[in-house]
């Protein structure tokens, strides 16, 4: 939604900074609207990690810089961007930040006037509430400069032949019968969280994966591409096997598991392997259930070797 | 069936000694490249038909075991087969691999061992790349005929 309303408002010359670490739902808006207004995509340089840096962040930053739309934490890698820093740094230029917090949401307090990031994204779906909901958090003056995104019922104030008007935000962005019961759920979800605790769910999911990445990173033939991470990803390969192969053993094992690109192209190809397998943690995991995924990576190891 | 037999049974086998695998730089095969994005598996099949039947089919690709094992085993199951009946097997292949009931009279041999797989959505995509690719390899060859003739 964002980035459409920025059609309207780039130009030739001016540049969007992203990222490589970005899921494709938050590079592909922008890469469209650079597209259509020829403006310019420009890629924070990660460091060999795979981390973006402040610094790093500052020497892609010029005039030109129009808009700076980035991950708060990979769904990949895992690692966090020091959003707080690079926020100090951008607001030396007149650009609109925009923060994918769709990782960060589910683990850790997010205050959104703190950042001081003019949007802030997030779903339903990583959070233990419905699919098809999610949050988007805008600073007021930017909700009330931006076009309605789609039009139709509840989001009008008068309508004429030729004519209409709109309510003001947030009610001129919601157009059409809502998703109710979803918008309901998710706010279960986020209440039930909140009242869990945020940080001790940072620091129970960050003692897991801690636990894991140091006994996973002593299994012979695992490749670990985040062994730094702290924020519940890991993501690994298994030599000579195909990690779909490995997902669908593990899942023998009763161990929930992704494999493939995870919807970000752009970090598969900076880790230069078609797919990984990605374990990840949340407060229903405990530090057997870390066992049991080390158990089950050596056991579908061996089993594809047996060949 | 667990999934160690599924794999023990003729995927392991297919997948490290593939049959008909390899291209071929003849200009009377057909050539069909798919892929399957949300996982990044690569498919790669030729085909070469004469007289309404399928005189060869290759197959290179990239992605898991069964994937690749799925393409050998199309490979094996279709050539030497008439379109009308090569047609056939791929439904029956479809509906087999989705958890239907499937005729066996029309699919036979290895490719039965696929069977398995409807107790793994997640991998009904790896098992039919190939097979789809060589499906729209025929829908191309019917629609030229019609086109000409």
């Amino acid at each position: 939604m964002v980035a459409s309303a920025f059609r309207d408002r780039l130009k030739e010359g001016d540049e969007i900074i992203t990222s490589e670490l970005e899921h494709h739902s938050s590079l592909l808006p922008w890469m469209m609207t650079a597209k259509k207004t020829k403006a310019k995509l420009v890629y924070v340089p990660l460091t060999s990690e795979g981390r973006i840096t402040a610094s790093a962040f500052q020497s892609v930053l010029s005039d030109k810089t129009k808009v700076v739309a980035l991950t708060h934490i990979s769904n990949v890698m895992g690692y966090r961007t020091p959003i707080e820093e690079i926020v100090k740094i951008a607001r030396t230029k007149d650009v609109v930040i925009i923060l994918d917090a769709a990782q960060s949401a589910p683990h850790m307090r997010l205050d959104a006037k703190a950042l001081d990031v003019d949007f802030l994204a997030f779903s339903g779906h990583k959070m233990f509430g419905p699919t098809g909901v999610g949050v988007l958090y805008g600073k007021k003056h930017w909700l009330s400069q931006i076009e309605p995104f789609e039009y139709g019922g509840e989001m009008i104030d008068e309508v004429y032949r030729d004519e209409a008007t709109f309510k003001p935000s947030p009610m001129r962005f919601e157009a059409g019968t809502p998703n109710i019961a979803g918008v309901i759920g998710f706010a279960a979800a986020i209440r039930y969280l909140e009242r869990v605790g945020m940080d001790q769910i940072n620091a129970h999911v960050a003692l897991l994966t801690r636990y894991t990445l140091d006994k996973l990173s002593q299994v012979e033939g695992v490749t670990i591409y985040n062994p730094k991470d702290t924020h519940s990803i890991i993501t690994f390969n298994i030599k000579d096997v195909h990690p779909h192969d490995a997902s669908t053993m593990l899942d023998q094992h009763h161990i929930g598991i992704r494999s493939g690109h995870h919807c970000a192209h752009l970090v598969a190809r900076f880790l230069n392997t078609p797919a990984t397998i990605r374990a990840s943690f949340h407060i229903y995991n405990d530090l057997k259930d870390c066992d049991a995924l080390v158990e089950g990576v050596i056991k579908t190891r061996d089993f594809f070797q047996s060949f | 069936m667990n999934i160690e037999q599924l794999y023990r049974q003729v995927i392991m086998d297919h997948y490290k000694h593939p049959k008909n695998k390899g291209l071929v730089g003849d200009a009377s095969y057909l050539t069909i490249h798919l892929n399957n994005p949300s996982c990044g598996d690569e498919m790669t099949v030729q085909l070469m038909c004469k007289e309404g039947i399928i005189q060869d089919v290759r197959h290179q690709g990239t992605g898991c075991s069964i994937c690749c094992a799925s393409a050998s085993v199309m490979t094996e199951t279709l050539k030497t087969k008439p379109i009308p009946d090569a047609e056939e097997i791929i439904h029956e292949f479809y509906e087999m691999i989705k958890g239907y009931p499937f005729n066996p009279d029309v699919l036979k041999g290895d490719a039965i061992v696929f069977q398995g797989v409807a107790q793994f959505p997640a991998r009904i995509k790896c098992a039919t790349l190939a097979w789809k690719a060589l499906e729209q390899g025929l829908t191309h060859l019917k629609e030229e005929e019609q086109h000409h003739g």
